[in-house]
């Protein structure tokens, strides 16, 4: 179990990998995952760049606590949960979440929560610079 | 007597509304309390979540010597 906070670059698949390989081989049958990563745009409007802020002491309590849950909910073998902070650059991967488990379907469920649930209640903060300036978003989008 | 003072903390939008990002507080009885003393009784922002001591918590939660309070706007991660 494990949750990195992360303010440079960082590439989604390789930390995947990386962490499945500490898993005992042959244990899990699933692995599911979920990489958010910036778009250009957003409300029709072009996005060049992002700042993302967080208030770091409960962010990580937060998400420490998210992956507690989600092992209590599903029978995971293990759980990854990256998030990315400071200033960010479209198609800069966010966020990634990964889930192992001996079946699919404990993988999957967990997998779709623990995004869902990180969204709606992890203290981070994006804002985003467009061409008439910067903005706070104001809200996630709900389960798109 | 060691006095146990109140940290209170303001993110995102919030920090740039208030101008503050952290300030202490001697005493406060309730969330509600600490950000009228913090802010000098600005009125509060429709929409205003609370933590104490990292949890999350409403405007009329209590509050004791030694606690953290954070006021932040509705989360936009991931």
């Amino acid at each position: 179990m494990s949750s990195q906070i992360i303010d440079c670059h960082f590439e989604p698949y390789q930390l995947l990998n990386e962490h499945q390989q500490t898993l005992q081989a042959g244990s899990f049958g699933a692995c599911a995952c979920f990489v958010g990563s910036m778009r250009d745009f957003n409300d029709n409007a072009s996005v060049s760049g992002m700042q993302l802020e967080h208030y770091p002491q409960m962010t990580a309590h937060y998400l420490d606590k998210l992956e507690q849950q989600a092992r209590q909910q599903w029978p995971l073998l293990d759980c990854l949960i990256v998030h990315r902070v400071g200033a960010i650059a479209p198609n800069d991967p966010i966020v990634l979440i990964g889930c192992w488990s001996a079946h699919r379907r404990a993988a999957l469920e967990a997998c779709a929560w623990l995004i869902e649930e990180l969204k709606q209640r992890a203290p981070f903060w994006k804002k985003e610079t467009r061409p008439d300036g910067e903005r706070w978003v104001e809200s996630n989008t709900d389960g798109h | 007597m060691l006095s146990m003072s109140i940290e209170v903390k303001f993110f995102a939008s919030l920090r740039e509304k208030t101008g503050i990002a952290e300030t202490t507080l001697e005493h406060a009885q309730t969330a509600a309390d600490a950000w009228y003393q913090a802010t000098g009784g600005m009125p509060k922002p429709e929409k205003v979540l609370v933590a104490i001591n990292l949890e999350y918590a409403d405007f009329d939660a209590k509050i004791t010597a030694g606690d953290e309070v954070a006021f932040f706007p509705p989360v936009t991660g991931g």
